[in-house]
């Protein structure tokens, strides 16, 4: 035992590491194996901005389980309608879409983002109120409530939008690629990175460098305590399930544009992949969710290409080989 | 009693309408001439058992799965691929149940083994990823399952319609393959749901009634509750996937959306909440009134919607298009989550009355 000093600093916690590390390694693994570098530049960006997307969705997913132990089955349906709430913008401002102007595009996008938060968002609060309130603590009434949630959620813009599917081509100045070389990088994954990194920077700063932050990260780690202490933790959720559901609506814009479609049952499919990031990540680890992400992102990108045939089951075996390594996901936050 | 295995309905109202839907059933091919009737019938036929042994996982452990409709697929599956590749005879079926049964209880096993490995809230995420993965899996193996498109198959001589067992001239009906095909899913179904009460009214369903309402204290008691809802998820795999078989048998063909979607998926949630979770008599009704309503309210949907649009209403004729009747459905599973958790059963056991005797979770 070394003696510790009055004036010594406090013994700093541990950082985990090994979980950063991870993607890292399996991009470096990867170069051999795909052979030529431009491909694999090419690849990697491709899966860094579709994590970037992921991650954005499935955020407000982790964050809402563990802050209040709530599950949410329906998150999948802001998703949904913040990509057909986009198509209210994108499609009578066509025209400016088609301009080939950076900032005529932005011009259009950035309502149409904004938009789609804002309705989610609303959303958001509607579902909390009189789907999640009544059946706090109650895991299967929780499942079983968002999940009648989805059926209705998706069946509305089926009546509303039809089933048909609605292309959302991408604007003029977004189209192409940024030629390096021998490397080109779609323009659009540019900014999905970019939106992506802010999102991730954004909520790190909020939750480790506001009063605000403080509350959140005391609440996932123990309820009781902050209520104890005076705070109103119910508002503190509702406002965190609100971005949440904001932040799954402009995700659901971002996809809507990086497969220039929308269709109602663009949901279901996330959904499942949304679960399997936030159970990599561990439940409640905005941290993880982001690693998750990206590894969830890198295996279909590489995998896809490698092995196309394997990507179908790849991200189950992603799932198993994490869940086989640690149990409760890449980083336990919570100890429920 | 003895065939209840001591659990009767406990209602008057219900045992009369389970009296009835029952009699219906066994009687329909005689009451309701058609092939549309009996179609249903066959079909409520299948779902009751379904349903019931999705109830064994739902309302008895309490726990949510989402891969049921991977179970009933493969008993789907399994029959179908024998009988296309092996032509129509006996010995395909008994390989169809032979290997699909099996399949199901190992798949169960693994899926048991390694969510319980991980936190218990994990099960319902992991299932549902599992099963989506299942579901791209069979609809990509296009040599073996026929895609999209599934597998249409033969059934055996004596089962077809064109077997005629007894001719109009000596009972005044027709008794042909067809109607003991249907008394073959209805025999078996009831054999399911039997087995099933016997299964939730014995020690090991007392046990798993106890891991629901408290895992911890059925642990303390000595209980090894990862043993317990293991062994309830196979069993309930093997039921489901019986009851994919009958099925298959009855269509005569297996294929992604008749056996596999997640659509079936919410069907089933659906009508476990409908009918009351725990109960196992709710799955009769939930899957009576479920399949009912998908087949003669849709058309009723119709009426109103084409009415609504030449009144000129905006938005009406969408939500009331034939289509959007699981959107009703929807709404009325969030209200019988809200007001009546305990479901049609759950709510005539406590004689209409709002007491807050039936289960809580």
């Amino acid at each position: 035992m070394t003696e510790l000093a009055a004036t010594d600093p406090l013994p700093k916690p541990k950082r985990d590491i090994a979980p950063i590390l991870l993607p890292i390694a399996v991009a470096l693994v990867m170069i051999p194996l795909i052979g030529s570098p431009s491909t694999w530049l090419t690849l990697t960006a491709a899966s860094l901005a579709m994590g970037m997307m992921i991650f954005i969705m499935a955020s407000g997913l982790t964050l809402v389980f563990g802050l209040m132990d709530v599950l949410n089955f329906g998150h999948g349906a802001f998703i949904a309608v913040g990509a057909y709430v986009a198509t209210l913008v994108l499609a009578p401002f066509a025209a400016s879409l088609q301009a080939d102007s950076l900032w005529m595009n932005l011009a259009v996008l950035a309502p149409a983002a904004l938009l789609s938060m804002a309705v989610s968002g609303a959303l958001g609060l509607i579902v909390e109120r009189v789907l999640i309130l009544p059946v706090y603590g109650q895991h299967l009434k929780q499942i079983l409530m968002t999940t009648g949630g989805l059926i209705v959620a998706e069946q509305t813009l089926y009546a509303v939008w039809g089933p048909q599917i609605i292309p959302t081509p991408l604007p003029t100045s977004l189209r192409g690629s940024f030629i390096l070389g021998d490397v080109a990088i779609a323009k659009y994954r540019v900014l999905a990175m970019l939106i992506g990194l802010v999102v991730f920077i954004a909520i790190q700063l909020v939750l480790n460098r506001t009063k605000l932050g403080l509350l959140i990260r005391a609440g996932v780690e123990n309820r009781e305590m902050v209520e104890a202490l005076g705070y109103r933790i119910r508002r503190l959720f509702l406002g965190v399930f609100m971005t949440g559901s904001a932040l799954a609506g402009l995700g659901g814009v971002m996809w809507a544009l990086y497969r220039e479609q929308v269709h109602a049952s663009m949901s279901d499919d996330l959904t499942v992949l949304i679960f399997i990031v936030v159970i990599i990540g561990g439940l409640g680890s905005i941290g993880g969710c982001f690693i998750g992400a990206i590894l969830v992102a890198m295996i279909a990108n590489y995998g896809g290409f490698l092995v196309p045939k394997l990507a179908l089951v790849s991200n189950i075996l992603l799932m198993v080989a994490i869940l086989m390594w640690r149990p409760r996901g890449l980083y336990a936050v919570t100890s429920r | 009693m003895m065939i209840l295995s001591g659990d009767p309905p406990r209602s008057r109202v219900l045992t009369l309408v389970l009296i009835l839907i029952i009699l219906a059933l066994a009687l329909t091919p005689f009451l309701f001439p058609g092939a549309k009737a009996l179609n249903v019938a066959a079909k409520i036929c299948v779902f009751a058992a379904l349903v019931a042994s999705y109830d064994l996982l739902l309302g008895y452990t309490g726990s949510v799965s989402f891969a049921h409709t991977m179970f009933y697929g493969i008993g789907s599956y399994a029959i179908a691929i024998a009988l296309y590749g092996m032509g129509p005879n006996w010995g395909a079926v008994a390989t169809g149940i032979v290997v699909g049964l099996p399949l199901a209880a190992l798949l169960a096993l693994a899926i048991g083994l390694f969510s319980l490995r991980v936190a218990a809230i994990f099960f319902a995420m992991i299932t549902l990823a599992v099963a989506s993965a299942f579901q791209v899996l069979a609809s990509q193996l296009s040599w073996l399952t026929g895609g999209e498109d599934g597998r249409s198959f033969q059934l055996p001589e004596l089962l077809r319609p064109g077997t005629v067992l007894i001719s109009r001239n000596v009972l005044g009906f027709e008794v042909n393959g067809r109607i003991l095909t249907y008394y073959l899913v209805f025999a078996v179904s009831a054999l399911m749901i039997l087995a099933l009460l016997r299964v939730v009214n014995s020690p090991f369903g007392r046990v798993l009634q106890a891991i629901r309402e408290n895992r911890f204290r059925a642990e303390a008691l000595g209980f090894r509750t990862v043993f317990h809802l293991t062994y309830a998820n196979c069993l309930a795999a093997l039921v489901a996937a019986g009851a994919g078989i009958l099925n298959a048998l009855w269509l005569r063909y297996a294929g992604p959306d008749t056996s596999l979607s997640f659509s079936i998926m919410l069907d089933i949630l659906l009508m476990v909440v409908i009918g009351g979770m725990g109960t196992i008599y709710g799955a009769i009704i939930g899957a009576t009134i479920f399949i009912l309503a998908q087949n003669y309210l849709q058309s009723l949907m119709g009426v109103a919607s084409k009415a609504a649009s030449e009144a000129g209403l905006p938005l009406l004729p969408g939500l009331l298009h034939p289509d959007r009747w699981l959107l009703w459905l929807g709404l009325l599973f969030i209200a019988s989550v809200y007001f009546f958790p305990t479901g049609v059963v759950g709510r005539l056991r406590n004689g209409g009355g709002d007491k807050s005797a039936g289960t809580s979770h």
